[in-house]
């Protein structure tokens, strides 16, 4: 070590100085939430990815037993639930356009709405679970069909109740009026969540129900 | 010490705080440091664990016919091996010591979001506990091996819940794993200080940056497959049930989707630790900086489409094997660039052979080697060949040894007096080294013979009218050359935290911020933000008449 100051000593002068700000670069930084939401969601779809080329790679290989596609599926129910959906992603735009505006009330009805969609978009789920299983006799069990039908469409169904749940959490905190600012994080992040999953769901529909069938 | 005048003194008559307020300290700890050290402690009980294992593997595999680990205990020892090699010990150990270097080096006071840092943590171990947990349930750990193929692991076969408690595992930690790679992004792109652009980290931390984009595309599919997998077995789904339609072949590309990136996810960061020791201990500066950060980009996207080379033999198509052959000798042209500029760095440079350069040099010599078996592998026919049997083992081996470990092993002894104020002791450093490298070379050359000769991967016993044995008997000695080397290293790590000398804030004369800093750093890591202006802040520090910001 012969070409530098000596080792054993302090070589940034400055840090010497005292005193340290304990919170320093973390709260200042909001940039940070969105590229960690980002990431999440990459994953998300990656996930989301596998799932899917799981359910084309096995419709190929059609059903030796048991119900197809063709012989369940009743569009008008997945029409409406797929119109409910996308219409959630409108609200949850025009709700965020709302809080920058400033319009409380209007934010809060149109979260409000789109609360309600992705709930009747579940409650139409549990009604097309209920007659395939006991009408047509589709578990998950009965046929490849069923494994890959009730595991991407179970995990996105999981996917919009997480999305439920944190779009009424926000509702909560904004209704006990500790959502701060035109631009609060939660709505932003919660609002992409949301996109995503619909985003998700066009996908899933056009592969399960127009595609495949 | 400067800073020793600063720092009030505790008052003498203050009792240590009891064991119990450390413990609850380091349980409930959100800083980078103490989460980084966690995951080391994780890893090295685990390495132990494993080498256990290893070890008594070679010891049923000295002469033919032995019965001393029964053919079932056999199976779940390879298993129980390979998966903690790869997902407790390699994973974490890496995770650990980035999370300790990265933020400091890039002058932030932690990770971007240091609950979820502990989150990543303590699932990843959990994850470790829950395959390990198989030893209390009927019929013990899993017998499938770490790539699992199925139908091995459906219901017919695997009749235990040890299965369940392996896939359940690694869908924990691989979440763990994946918050971890969201986390260093975030940190990565947002917490650097002023005037450390991306051009300007350190190269672990580049390299570290495209590790977790790795670890955030390919760690999802792995949990979606093995989400499938416990549908199969719990809920009566049939992905990979060959008897109802399933697919073992389905099995295998989602396996090797994740598997042939993980290969890369372990042994990236031993590259970016390599290239912060080398140009320290050669005096020079990193060689090529912007062709072995481009190195690192190409190396992330190709090796995401060369999974397959994995799968020749399962009788693919002639144009998949073709495709697959292609994608990976191309993958080893970024890998040969970092190999060269490795080289370049050393060349010339004035050698300060200290432990954590011994083990670069190692790395330099013995990745290589592994490389090229790789490339040999590479080759669908000769693949056909040799493909599981030991010629595979040696060529992992080789890499993960020869590349991950030997980086590792450097970046610890790198960065050890980082850690605890002490240096570690050169003397066990280079005891631990040479055993190290001799008992590796012993352990797994012969493999490469073994394997031509066709002793397939995996067997308890072989026959003595086999020519394995000599090999074999090479190996096992080699391992019993091995395994003091990591009693050594253990111990050198305990005892020099009270026998070390004192390490000073610097003590390897370096160049990037961890080193402005005490050693151990403060919990707030600098007490004034740092600002850089060069790749190498702390030479212009040094050298303020001939800063490298004139240069670059
Ligand atoms: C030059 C780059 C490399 C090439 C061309 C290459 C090629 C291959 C090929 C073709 C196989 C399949 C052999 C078979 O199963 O028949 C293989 C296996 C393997 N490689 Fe590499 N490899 C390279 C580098 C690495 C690196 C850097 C690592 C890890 C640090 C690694 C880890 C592994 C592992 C773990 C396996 C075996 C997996 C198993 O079957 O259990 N390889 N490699
Ligand atoms: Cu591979």
């Amino acid at each position: 070590m012969t070409d530098a100051a000596a080792p054993h000593e302090k070589v940034m002068p400055e840090s010497e100085a005292a005193p340290p700000d304990p919170t320093l670069g973390i709260e200042a930084r909001p940039e940070l939430h969105k590229v960690g939401m980002i990431c999440f969601l990459v994953s998300e779809a990656s996930f989301f990815s596998t799932l899917i080329m799981a359910y084309v790679i096995f419709l190929r290989h059609g059903s030796e037993t048991g119900p197809t596609p063709a012989q369940v599926f009743t569009l008008p129910l997945v029409l409406v639930n797929t119109a409910a959906l996308i219409l959630s992603s409108f609200t949850v735009h025009f709700a965020e356009k709302a809080l920058h505006a400033g319009k409380t009330a209007a934010f809060r009805l149109l979260w409000l709405a789109t609360i309600v969609l992705g709930t009747g978009f579940l409650v139409g789920t549990m009604y097309e679970w209920n007659e395939l299983i006991h009408t047509h006799g589709l578990t998950i069990g009965v046929n490849m069909f069923g494994s890959t039908y009730y595991t991407l469409v179970g995990f996105h169904a999981f996917h919009v109740t997480i999305g439920v749940i944190s779009l009424a959490a926000v509702l909560l905190v904004s209704l006990r009026g500790e959502l701060r600012g035109a631009h609060p994080m939660p709505v932003t992040l919660v609002g992409w969540y949301w996109h995503f999953v619909d985003v998700v769901w066009v996908f899933v529909f056009l592969v399960v129900y127009v595609v495949g069938r | 010490m400067a800073t020793a005048e600063i720092e009030p003194t505790p008052a003498p008559a203050a009792s240590p705080p009891p064991w119990t307020a450390t413990l609850h300290e380091w349980l409930v700890t959100v800083d980078h440091k103490k989460i980084g050290v966690l995951y080391v402690l994780m890893a090295v009980v685990f390495l132990f664990l494993g080498g256990a294992a290893a070890i008594a593997m070679r010891l049923q595999l000295w002469a033919p016919g032995l019965t001393l680990v029964p053919p079932i205990t056999f199976n779940q020892f390879f298993t129980l091996h390979g998966t903690t090699m790869v997902f407790f010990v390699g994973m974490p150990i890496l995770i650990g010591i980035a999370n300790y270097a990265v933020p400091l080096q890039i002058g932030a006071r932690d990770m971007a979001f240091p609950r979820m840092n502990a989150f990543g943590f303590w699932t990843t171990f959990f994850g470790a506990l829950l395959v390990y947990f198989s030893f209390l349930v009927p019929g013990g750990p899993p017998a499938i091996g770490w790539f699992a193929y199925a139908p091995l692991t459906e219901n017919s076969f695997a009749r235990g819940p040890g299965v369940d408690c392996w896939a359940l595992g690694l869908i924990v930690s691989g979440i763990g794993t994946t918050t971890g790679g969201i986390n260093f992004i975030a940190t990565i792109l947002c917490m650097r200080c002023p005037g450390m652009t991306l051009r300007k980290v350190p190269f672990f931390v580049w390299v570290m940056f495209w590790t977790s984009i790795q670890i955030v595309v390919v760690m999802p599919p792995l949990t979606a497959a093995l989400t499938m997998l416990e549908f199969d077995r719990q809920l009566g789904a049939h992905f990979f049930d060959t008897q109802a339609g399933g697919s073992a072949y389905l099995w295998q590309h989602l396996f090797w989707f994740f598997g042939h990136p993980e290969v890369y996810i372990l042994v990236l960061p031993a590259f970016g630790m390599i290239s912060e020791v080398v140009p320290v201990f050669s005096r020079k500066v990193l060689f090529g900086y912007e062709f072995m950060a481009a190195a690192t980009a190409a190396i992330v996207f190709i090796s995401l489409g060369v999974w397959a080379h994995h799968m020749f033999s399962v009788g693919m198509s002639r144009t998949l094997d073709l495709f697959f052959v292609a994608a990976t000798m191309l993958v080893s042209v970024p890998t040969g660039i970092k190999l060269f500029n490795w080289l370049a760095t050393v060349y010339g440079g004035k050698l300060v052979l200290k432990s954590p350069m011994l083990f670069a040099l190692g790395f330099l010599s013995m990745f290589v080697i592994g490389g090229l078996t790789g490339v040999i592998l590479a080759c669908a026919p000769i693949d056909f060949q040799v493909t599981d049997t030991y010629f595979v083992v040696a060529h992992f081996h080789w890499v993960l040894i020869g590349g991950t470990l030997f980086g590792v092993f450097s970046a610890i002894h790198y960065w050890y007096p980082k850690v605890t104020g002490r240096m570690l002791s050169e003397r066990l450093a280079k005891w631990q080294f040479w055993l190290f490298l001799i008992g590796f070379i012993v352990t797994f050359a012969p493999m490469h013979f073994a394997g031509i000769l066709g002793m397939p991967r995996r067997i308890y016993t072989y026959g003595s009218d086999r020519p394995w044995e000599i090999w074999n008997q090479i190996a096992t000695i080699g391992a019993l050359i091995q395994a003091p080397s990591y009693l050594i290293f253990g111990y050198n790590l305990v005892v020099s935290l009270w026998k070390g000398d004192v390490a000073g804030d610097d003590p390897w004369d370096a160049w990037t911020l961890e080193w402005a800093t005490t050693s151990p750093p403060p919990p707030y890591n600098f007490a004034v933000v740092p600002v850089v202006k060069s790749r190498r802040p702390l030479w212009d520090a040094k050298h303020p008449d001939d800063p490298d910001w004139k240069y670059e």
